[in-house]
């Protein structure tokens, strides 16, 4: 019965003979589409996958950049690290060298100027010695000859006979010895 | 148009859906391009450039939600589809790929949206359509590459078969590639929605019968009704299952037009 209905319905035709109408409209809409899409649609979606790629490998590469950058920093860190190790071992060297330089420099100006010292006492000491002598053996003479005086009762006033009979009395001594 | 049926066949029981539901007629007087399925066709045609140019607009590194919902569609057929299987040169094919997904997607699912609730490729006449124009890209693809001849003469004396094996293959070749391959590309597509449609139709239009019988039947109907609404969702499922497999389809045939050797 359904059957018979079924036949009896104009449109129950095969479904798997196309409509005219729909092949042409079914061409044209998915053409239209195609048009839509491939102009306007691919191209920015396109567009967003480029730049996204992009700024991904610039970030990569921007992050490469900077750890070179770091490590010739550290390697110059280190570098300019040794560099003052160095120069402050070969400062403290310099520094006791010229220390044990001064000492010996003081050294020796010191002993110069002891045995400058000891020199001029010595010298000054001589003098003395000398004065001492000269002043003694006038002061000597001179009360030898008053003493001789008195008791000669001879005046011995004159200069030249004063150091004769002094002479002669030292060497009256000095023979007498 | 169903409930003129009914009305019609009042006092004859339940009249189960039949091909004469997928005959819809024009919307406006007897114009023949105003019917459902064709203003339907339009519709998707609107909608998924509407939905595509204003995900695309900005095309910002940084994706919107918007966007990131039509790049993934968009992703999916130019990686997915298209690039893993034809290679180096898919980039040419992939406007295409993505309009025949998207162009699928959408009539079918419009299978399922309330109030448009028809699959327009349920007629045979989109799927034909589609199909053509597959069967034209594909050869022309070909012939472009290795001209017409080394095409042909591949198809039909395929390399490093013993030449005995040619009165067997041969036929057999050329029928895949000009009868067959078009032939099912359509009828998949198309049996597909026509049977899930006709499904749906027996479950709802049962489910509204019993609705209308002796109190006992009016118990069975909810039964009836859920278990058209699970079979919406399975309907869901084979409307972007056959979406895919009718691009992964067009993929492959584009691909082996272009490796030199079938």
């Amino acid at each position: 019965m359904i059957r018979s209905i079924n036949l009896a319905a104009p449109e129950g035709a095969n479904p798997l003979i196309p409509h005219t109408a729909e092949l042409i409209v079914g061409a044209i809409a998915f053409l239209l589409l195609f048009l839509v899409l491939r102009s306007k649609v691919v191209p920015m979606f396109e567009k967003a996958f480029a730049a996204r790629t992009e700024a991904i490998q610039g970030g990569i590469e921007r992050a490469e950049k900077a750890q070179l950058e770091a490590q010739r920093a550290l390697a110059q860190y280190n570098e300019q690290l040794s560099k003052a190790r160095e120069e402050s071992q070969s400062m403290r060297e310099e520094a006791r060298a010229q220390g044990a330089a001064i000492i010996e420099e003081m050294r020796a100006k010191a002993q110069e100027e002891a045995a400058r010292i000891t020199a001029s006492a010595h010298a000054s000491i001589e003098a003395e010695r000398q004065q001492a002598i000269t002043s003694l053996r006038n002061e000597v003479g001179a009360m030898a000859v008053d003493l001789a005086s008195k008791i000669v009762g001879e005046a011995l006033d004159d200069q030249a006979r004063q150091s004769r009979i002094v002479d002669r009395f030292l060497d009256d001594l000095e023979s007498s010895k | 148009m169903r409930s003129l049926h009914l009305l019609k066949m009042e006092g004859e029981g339940f009249v189960p859906p039949s091909t004469n539901d997928f005959n819809l007629p024009p919307v406006f007087g007897d114009n023949p391009y105003t019917t459902k399925p064709i203003l339907l066709v339009f519709l998707s045609v609107i909608v998924i450039s509407i939905f595509f140019i204003m995900a695309s607009r900005k095309a910002a590194v940084v994706p919107s939600k918007l966007q990131f919902a039509g790049e993934t569609i968009y992703s999916f057929v130019r990686n997915d589809v298209a690039r893993d299987n034809i290679g180096h040169e898919f980039m040419r094919f992939v406007p295409y790929l993505f309009t025949l997904f998207t162009f699928i997607l959408t009539n079918n699912i419009f299978g399922i949206v309330p109030l448009l609730q028809f699959p327009a490729m349920s007629h045979v006449s989109f799927p034909y359509v589609l199909a053509i124009f597959t069967f034209v890209v594909f050869h022309y693809v070909g012939i472009r590459k290795q001209g017409i001849g080394k095409y042909l003469k591949d198809i039909m004396f395929m390399p490093g078969v013993p030449k005995a094996a040619y009165i067997l293959l041969t036929p057999l070749e050329l029928a895949t590639f000009f009868i067959v391959r078009p032939l099912t590309l359509s009828l998949r597509l198309f049996a597909n929605m026509f049977a899930g449609h006709l499904l749906l139709l027996v479950f709802i239009l049962g489910g509204d019968h019993l609705l209308q019988g002796v109190i006992g039947l009016k118990l069975i109907s909810p039964f009836a009704f859920a278990f058209g609404i699970g079979l919406t969702f399975f309907e869901f499922m084979v409307q972007v299952l056959q979406a895919y497999i009718f691009t992964l389809l067009t993929a492959l045939y584009i691909a082996g037009a272009l490796a030199d050797e079938h």
